[in-house]
């Protein structure tokens, strides 16, 4: 049951991801990544991570979507439609495609392998408590918590610097 | 802690006719199963409380609201209840206008544009208990879900009104936006005091708490302007008056759903409603005690033994719930019918100079108040 699942919330994912870079008109794409990290999401619930599966769609599909399609609305993208061919780069048949597709595939291949192995490995956390509110909390607060402070400043250097380009007269 | 879907999955998994191995049929069944009494109640919920507004306008207003149409030949006369069959009828008359699409508008979105905004109001549904263990899934991150979910909605509002390929409609795609994002971070705010309270996401556990100390409209003043907090940045992601500037009718005709028309058009509405009934009913379980008498908790200050009087009992528990909800859906009504609508600088500030500072400051000061009285 939850393997069907998983299977029909993945081809989901694939099929939404391809779309987005497939797609010539910008408009969809960004439609086609939420319905993306949706499935994303409910890989997550799946796995009875819930806290991260609702972070993934608070956080991406509720807040950084809505600025991608300001984005694209507000500055009027123009679709590619109208010259659709592509850079011939990407062009199917040049040996370009084929060598990145195969360095892709390899690094994909790779990545699976590695993930299987760890899940195959026995992990010392009960799997229900894999993602909860408390583990991702201590994690980020113990172990992580350089990175987290030094993401955090990251952010207030760019809501600075917002507010610097857009505030000129202060 | 078992919910709805757990007690289905099992019962159904009991049942002598139903074949071993038979997972994906149970879920089926289940999935369906658990989304009819949504939809139906999405569905009731609106055509009730279209016309609770109308007669609340009607009564603000002096006036005698939809008095004509009856049902089933019951008309009510010149009562409060005249006009009852209103609602069905504009809703039948809805369902049976032509279903226009703009031919400058971009058709898929414009479709999907309204199923966005409305699934996200049903799976919200998900996530909420209307009684102890009445609860379709009862997830660990209970608040947390339901605010993750909704805040997908206002995907919809933009696709519909970029979609619409109308002014008008862009103006109040781009105002629901800039309003829906700045009023999530309040209400999140406002419940993460709660959460610290508890130290729970869950409904069920926040509930519980209040049965043992006290509702948290009365634990401490911050937890009551929490729940002030709470309510109006409610109010305002749910789009109405005095927040309703995406769909000002006076500057922008009918905001983001100007070119919307029948069944469509009704799908907005639905979810507007729905949005209603969602934040009425997470204020009265997180800040009103959910599902607890008032009875109960009231006699319970006196040292009462438990008894019938208190009204308490899983069935009570609807009933209580449902009041406290369609009170707080009437003070909605009450304050639309009040008060002008803001302007959208006034809607800003209100959000991000008042209600943030004010939630965050109130996040500091509940912990003090618990580290010393807790």
């Amino acid at each position: 049951m939850t393997a069907s699942l998983f299977y029909l919330f993945a081809v989901g994912l694939l099929g939404a991801s391809l779309f987005v870079v497939l797609n010539p008109n910008p408009m969809y794409s960004v439609v086609a990544l939420v319905f993306g990290f949706a499935n994303l999401a409910a890989i997550y619930f799946l796995l009875e991570a819930y806290f991260i599966g609702a972070l993934q769609v608070l956080v991406y599909a509720g807040a950084i979507m809505v600025l991608f399609l300001f984005v694209v609305m507000l500055l009027n993208v123009q679709s590619d439609a109208d010259h659709p061919s592509l850079p011939r780069v990407f062009r199917i048949g040049s040996w370009w495609f084929g060598a990145l597709a195969l360095v892709f595939i390899g690094l994909f291949l790779l990545l699976v392998g590695r993930s299987a192995l760890a899940l195959l490995a026995p992990s010392e956390v009960p799997p229900t408590q894999i993602g909860s509110v408390s583990q991702v909390g201590e994690a980020l607060f113990t172990r992580y918590l350089l990175p987290f402070e030094l993401a955090s400043l990251l952010l207030t250097v760019a809501l600075i610097g917002t507010v610097f380009l857009a505030k000129k007269k202060i | 802690m078992t919910s709805f879907t757990d007690s289905l999955i099992e019962l159904l998994g009991g049942l002598a006719w139903v074949p071993e191995n038979a997972a994906g049929i149970i879920f089926v069944t289940v999935s369906v199963l658990v989304a009819l009494p949504v939809f139906l109640f999405m569905t009731l919920n609106a055509m009730v409380a279209v016309y609770m507004e109308r007669k609340v306008s009607a009564f603000m207003q002096d006036r005698l609201g939809p008095m004509e149409v009856g049902i089933f030949g019951f008309k009510g006369g010149k009562r409060f209840w005249g006009g009852i069959g209103q609602t069905v009828a504009d809703a039948v008359k809805l369902l049976g206008k032509e279903d226009t699409i703009p031919g400058e508008a971009d058709r898929a979105l414009f479709i999907i544009g309204p199923f966005i905004l409305f699934g996200a109001a049903f799976a919200t549904f998900i996530g909420i208990p209307i009684g102890y263990g009445l609860v379709i899934s009862d997830f660990n991150i209970g608040i947390f879900f339901v605010i993750a979910i909704s805040s997908i909605g206002v995907i919809g509002v933009i696709l519909a009104g970029w979609a619409s390929n109308n002014k008008w409609s862009l103006y109040g795609a781009m105002r629901s936006a800039a309003q829906m994002i700045s009023y999530e971070l309040p209400v999140g705010m406002s419940l993460l005091l709660v959460v610290m309270v508890v130290g729970s996401l869950q409904f069920h556990d926040i509930v519980m708490w209040q049965e043992q100390h006290r509702w948290f409209l009365f634990h401490s003043p911050f937890t009551a302007l929490a729940f002030l907090i709470f309510f109006a940045s409610g109010v305002a992601e749910v789009n109405r008056t005095p927040f309703d500037i995406p769909e000002a009718e006076s500057e922008l005709v009918a905001g983001y759903m100007t070119e919307y028309s029948g069944f469509r058009w009704s799908i907005f509405f639905l979810s507007e409603y729905a949005n209603m009934a969602i934040i009425a009913l997470m204020s009265a379980i997180i800040f009103l005690g959910g599902w607890l008498s008032p009875l109960g908790g009231l006699f319970r200050t006196f040292n009462l033994e438990q008894s019938w009087y208190f009204l308490e009992g899983p069935w009570w528990g609807v009933f209580w719930i449902s009041i406290k909800a369609i009170a707080l859906i009437f003070v909605m009504m009450w304050v639309r019918w009040t008060w002008p609508r803001l302007r959208p600088d006034q809607l800003m500030y209100v959000a991000w100079k008042v209600f943030i500072p004010f939630a965050l400051a109130n996040i500091f000061f509940v912990g003090i108040w618990e580290l010393l009285l807790g």
